[in-house]
């Protein structure tokens, strides 16, 4: 692999010098390094580009990475990668993507992503997106999740996009059957002229099925954010879905979100709040000694983390 | 030591919400500010911590003239300030907040002193956020546990007791009497609590924006108990105090 992926995969995916357990490494639409482990098989699709991981029923506390990088400009990247996940399996998937240009030429990364989880199986799914470089050359991130949540099945989707992409359109779907969880943790930060939509839509349509939705993000320079949530409601369920934004210079930031309760007792709720960092965050940081710009900095930092 | 030398303010529209406040604070004593709601005392607290600044007159700490110097360049000299209403962060956890405050990454043991002395477990609240999950009475204990962990020259506390029931109550006292004991910086207090007016060295009476008296605890607090300018405390919460 090149120099640039090994400082992306740092960043995304906290590596090291190696992984632990099953990875494979996405460079440039190729692969650059794969291995499999006892419990989880990881091999390329036939008729597309992407890979079926498939995790063996019971597998407990292994990890998975698939990070993608995207290292030079003029790239296109599309792939398709499916995770089977055994019954009553528990384990933790990292992607991560970098995109990184400096010719001034566009780097993409398209990666279509879906999970299908089996009766009372658990996943952690973590996911980091960047950009880096110089130059005018688009850096764009386009992640689609689709989730399948079996039976009491449980998954925690951490995701963030944490600086660099100019463009990014995230689109997250679920369905769930019966006892199954889902929480979504997402945070976005934009800056300049970035933009950034996230799409959520999750069907919860098993008994005692629930969602969690948190985005939280920070639109700075002249960004544009949109958010659009829909949770529906079709069977006695919970879901909670939070929106909450910081804007600052001449940023915009667009929440649409939606309830559909198709069920008597389907139980929903929507928070969300876009606006400035207030003004007492300032003042009581620099109380503690911070100087404003510090303050904003500390707000923000926690807000992302 | 703190020095307020004929300190005035005003507001932008040039009310003059204090006249002439002259007063010292010297080092391991406690001064608290009291009378009616709206006789400016949250306002003198905030122009000691450099959210206002005066309009005439000066503010000297340990002999330099801070006047001109803003909040951050004031709370750097040591000054500490705890709000009336103590503000909520998402995403900033307890520690966090209690670390920023210390200026420095604390060990655990460090940490567990600030929180049990404001009568908090850190176990329990370390790791939370500092945000609306949070009741009023919890708020206003971490509010004084970052003014704990300064070590301030000079501490501020403007209403300790607002927001905190009952039960927190006693505690509050015992969190101040143990302040009251271990600074070797100044404190001021601005409160209407019987209890907590107990254990100031010195009394000052606000009202109308100017002092209307000052003396020691015991002289000023008969005076304020047969003026009713301070709040007793009720028979019940004497109760709860002795327990």
């Amino acid at each position: 692999m090149n120099e640039t992926t090994k400082k992306l995969l740092k960043i995304v995916s906290d590596w090291t010098g190696e992984f632990t357990g099953a990875y494979n490494i996405r460079e440039d639409g190729g692969c650059a390094g794969r291995r499999s482990s006892e419990h989880i098989l990881i091999e390329s699709k036939k008729d597309k580009p992407g890979l079926d991981i498939r995790i063996l029923p019971g597998t407990k506390g292994e990890t998975v990475s698939i990070p993608a990088c995207v290292t030079h400009g003029d790239v296109d990247d599309l792939v398709y990668n499916d995770f089977f996940v055994g019954e009553n399996a528990d384990v933790l998937i990292v992607a991560g993507c970098g995109v990184h240009t400096e010719n001034g030429e566009p780097a993409r990364h398209n990666g279509i992503h879906r999970f299908f989880l089996a009766e009372g199986s658990r996943v952690k799914y973590e996911e980091k997106h960047i950009g880096t470089g110089n130059g005018a050359g688009l850096r764009s991130i386009d992640p689609v999740t689709e989730v399948f949540l079996g039976k009491n099945a449980f998954m925690e989707m951490d995701t963030s996009q944490i600086g660099g992409v100019d463009k990014t359109v995230r689109e997250t779907s679920a369905t769930l059957d019966a006892g199954a969880r889902l929480v979504i943790r997402e945070r976005l930060l934009t800056e300049k002229e970035q933009t950034a939509e996230t799409k959520f839509k999750v069907d919860l349509n098993g008994e005692d099925s629930g969602v969690d939705i948190v985005s939280r993000s920070v639109a700075r320079g002249k960004s544009r954010q949109n958010y659009i949530s829909s949770i529906v409601g079709n069977a006695p369920c919970t879901g909670h879905s939070e929106c909450d934004a910081i804007i600052d210079g001449e940023a915009f930031v667009d929440a649409s979100p939606q309830l559909c309760a198709h069920h008597n007792d389907a139980a929903l709720i929507h928070e969300a709040a876009i606006g400035k960092i207030a003004g007492e965050q300032i003042l009581k940081l620099r109380t503690l000694g911070l100087t404003e710009q510090e303050a904003e900095e500390k707000i923000i930092k926690g807000f992302l983390s | 030591m703190l020095v307020l030398e004929h300190v005035s303010w005003s507001t932008p529209d040039g009310k003059e919400v204090l006249k002439d406040i002259s007063l010292t604070v010297n080092d391991r004593r406690l001064l608290a500010l009291t009378g009616p709601n709206g006789g400016g005392k949250t306002t003198l607290a905030r122009l000691i911590a450099g959210i206002e600044k005066p309009t005439e007159g000066r503010i000297l700490m340990d002999g330099e003239d801070i006047t001109e110097l803003d909040v951050t360049q004031r709370a750097r000299r040591g000054i500490g300030y705890a709000f009336q209403q103590p503000v909520r962060f998402k995403g900033m956890t307890v520690r966090q907040l209690v670390e920023t405050a210390a200026g420095e990454t604390l060990e655990e043991t460090s940490l567990c002193d600030i929180l049990s002395s404001v009568g908090l477990c850190a176990r329990d609240y370390l790791e939370r956020d500092v945000n609306a999950t949070l009741s009023g009475g919890e708020m206003k204990r971490i509010e004084i546990a970052t003014v704990l962990a300064r070590h301030a020259r000079i501490s501020v506390f403007d209403e300790p007791e607002a927001g905190i029931d009952l039960w927190s109550f006693a505690g509050l006292i015992k969190t101040f009497n143990t302040i009251r004991q271990e600074t070797t910086g100044s404190l001021v207090i601005v409160s209407h609590q019987e209890r907590l007016l107990r254990i100031a060295d010195e009394i000052v009476l606000l009202a109308d924006g100017q002092i209307k008296g000052m003396g020691s605890a015991g002289e000023m607090l008969t005076q304020l108990l047969s003026t009713g300018a301070a709040t007793v405390a009720c028979c019940k919460e004497e109760a709860v105090c002795h327990e």
